[in-house]
């Protein structure tokens, strides 16, 4: 069984980001990139299943500009078999992305495609969903726990905002991940070297025919109000004064 | 314009997470109908219909939408889309999870979590866990939208009287069955809608502390939440969980305790109109938000403020 993964290169989740001056986005060179957290997730996810037995083939993709090779090769330290880099400088939107993704998943017919729930840059929560609509397959979002059965089907403890609930689904599926599905493993030094002799193969847009126009124009991008500086108190006694006789809250 | 709100419900009440929606739904403008979709939810339905503002509700009873499975919703959804020019849900766990189904299937852009209105085609919304906001303008035939909560006031839950009308039901999609849910029990506010919010972090040490903060949040009449870290140490339930992935909270008053303040935590609360931070640690970053910051340990610090509080 094959399973996909999709990682996305993301400004590092440690980095407070800056927007730029004339409003057109936010500051983005010389700034370090990581591979989007959930995604890291996603591939552990994978490699785990093939531990396991379960899975013969963990393909890892990602779709972007050049520099999209070093987080496949992260993914490929990690335990992922091979890579696939869809090449394009264009911005790529969720939809463009899932319409990508889908044209792989034609071609490599994975029975599970394991995508982060969300990037921690566009903050969309879509891609896995998009994805699945387009394929016609169940979708397992905000998974913490993925259990496959013997008969085709899985079951998935999802975090919902009342708790947990748990759904099966039938394979082939698109799961994504939540942030206590596992804890993703450190790449070893000699699985990081073992990872520049697996292969990637680059693919292009217009090889797997797929129109990627952006439909949503960024008119642009500002910073959000400031608050105002606050203070320090010295006491409880001060803070309950402030907040009952300034802040007027209590 | 036509603009369908899909309600956030449990088949027996309407949750007032939809209201939200709504009141992006009326900035946009145009003629406003809600969508029941759920299993017996004719009661949802006729508290929908009294909802301020609201011109029909739409009532598609099934038993394929009562556990609110994507695949089931969008096949719905895409059938009943026709004429809308804008498809609104609050982003909800079930929002974020069957809205992009929808667009997909619509080969539409969905616009996610916004958190203003600047046009029937373009709108704000928050990347970079809220350190940026990017206006985007769409050209899609139906604009695909979830809503954040936090950003619109609440319409008015009654003053309304819309007609219910039978939706046609689209069936079981045959992808998935829902086998169980474990739910949170709580006496107290729900966390993303209480009035004042007792957050507790990694410095909480353990989930047994945590009844420290159930004390002063009694005292309140607070929600209780908590960062990444206690949810991850196993100290709470991912519900509590405030943050950037997690549940985003405005309240009057957040009160963070032992909590650093990661970005990723500022994301889920930083637009809370008064931020109270009591930390041992006088360099952690959640000072720089706090509006007022208390240096000392909570062990200390919350029984008396606990003490101080009158109910």
């Amino acid at each position: 069984m094959k399973v996909l993964v999709a990682v996305k290169r993301v400004v590092d989740y440690n980095v407070k980001v800056r927007v730029k001056a004339d409003g057109t986005g936010v500051e983005t060179a010389n700034v370090k990139m990581s591979m989007n957290p959930f995604d890291e997730i996603g591939v552990e996810e994978a490699v785990r299943l093939k531990e396991a037995g379960k899975a013969t083939e963990v393909i890892a993709v990602s779709l972007g500009a050049a520099q999209c090779q070093e987080t496949i090769r992260t993914a490929l330290a990690m335990g992922a078999d091979r890579g696939i880099h869809v090449q394009t400088d264009g911005e790529l939107q969720p939809l463009a992305v899932a319409k990508l993704l889908k044209a792989v998943v034609d071609k490599e017919q994975p029975q599970i495609c394991i995508l982060g729930k969300q990037a921690i840059d566009d903050d969309a929560n879509q891609t896995g969903q998009m994805l699945a609509a387009l394929l016609g397959s169940a979708q397992a979002t905000f998974a913490s726990k993925l259990v496959l059965n013997d008969n085709g089907t899985a079951n998935v403890t999802r975090e919902v905002d009342g708790g947990l609930e748990t759904i099966t689904v039938k394979l082939p599926f698109v799961l994504t991940t939540d942030l206590r599905l596992n804890e993703p493993r450190y790449a070893s030094l000699p699985n990081i070297m073992k990872a520049k002799k697996k292969p990637i193969d680059t693919l292009t847009p217009e090889q797997l025919g797929v129109d990627i126009a952006p439909r949503l124009k960024t008119l642009k991008v500002t910073e959000p109000p400031k608050r105002q500086a606050g203070i320090k108190v010295k006491s409880v006694a001060e803070l309950v004064d402030k907040l009952r006789n300034e802040a007027k809250v209590i | 314009m036509s603009i369908l709100v899909i309600a956030e419900h449990d088949n027996a009440k309407l949750n007032a997470a939809t209201l939200h929606a709504v009141t992006a739904a009326q900035k946009i403008g145009g003629e406003l109908h809600v969508l029941v979709a759920g299993t017996n939810a004719g009661a949802v339905a006729d508290e929908a219909a009294k909802i301020g503002g609201v011109a029909k509700v739409l009532l598609a009873d099934d038993a394929a939408y009562g556990n609110r499975l994507a695949e089931n919703l969008a096949k719905l959804l895409v059938g009943l889309a026709g004429n809308y020019s804008h498809i609104l849900a609050t982003a909800t766990a079930t929002g974020k999870n069957v809205l992009p189904r929808v667009a997909a299937l619509l080969d539409v852009q969905q616009i996610s979590e916004i958190s203003a209105v600047e046009s029937a085609d373009t709108f704000v919304r928050p990347i970079y866990a809220g350190n940026a906001l990017a206006t985007v303008q769409s050209s899609d035939k139906v604009k695909v939208i979830t809503v954040r909560a936090t950003s619109f006031d609440a319409a008015p839950a009654t003053g309304g009287s819309a007609a219910v009308e039978k939706a046609a039901v689209a069936g079981d999609a045959g992808l998935s069955s829902f086998v169980g849910q474990e739910l949170a029990k709580s006496e107290r506010p729900e966390l993303t809608s209480a009035r004042v919010v007792v957050s507790g972090g990694r410095g909480m040490q353990n989930g047994d502390n945590f009844k420290l903060l159930d004390a002063l949040a009694d005292k309140l009449n607070a929600a209780v939440g908590a960062s990444r870290a206690a949810v991850d140490a196993g100290f709470v339930p991912n519900t509590y969980q405030v943050g950037q992935t997690g549940k985003i909270v405005a309240p009057e008053l957040y009160i963070a305790v032992g909590i650093s303040g990661a970005i990723q935590h500022l994301a889920g609360m930083k637009d809370s109109k008064v931020i109270v931070a009591i930390n041992k640690d006088e360099d952690a970053p959640i000072f720089q938000v706090a509006d007022y910051g208390l240096v000392a340990d909570l062990f200390q610090a919350v029984p008396e403020l606990t003490s101080a509080v009158s109910k």
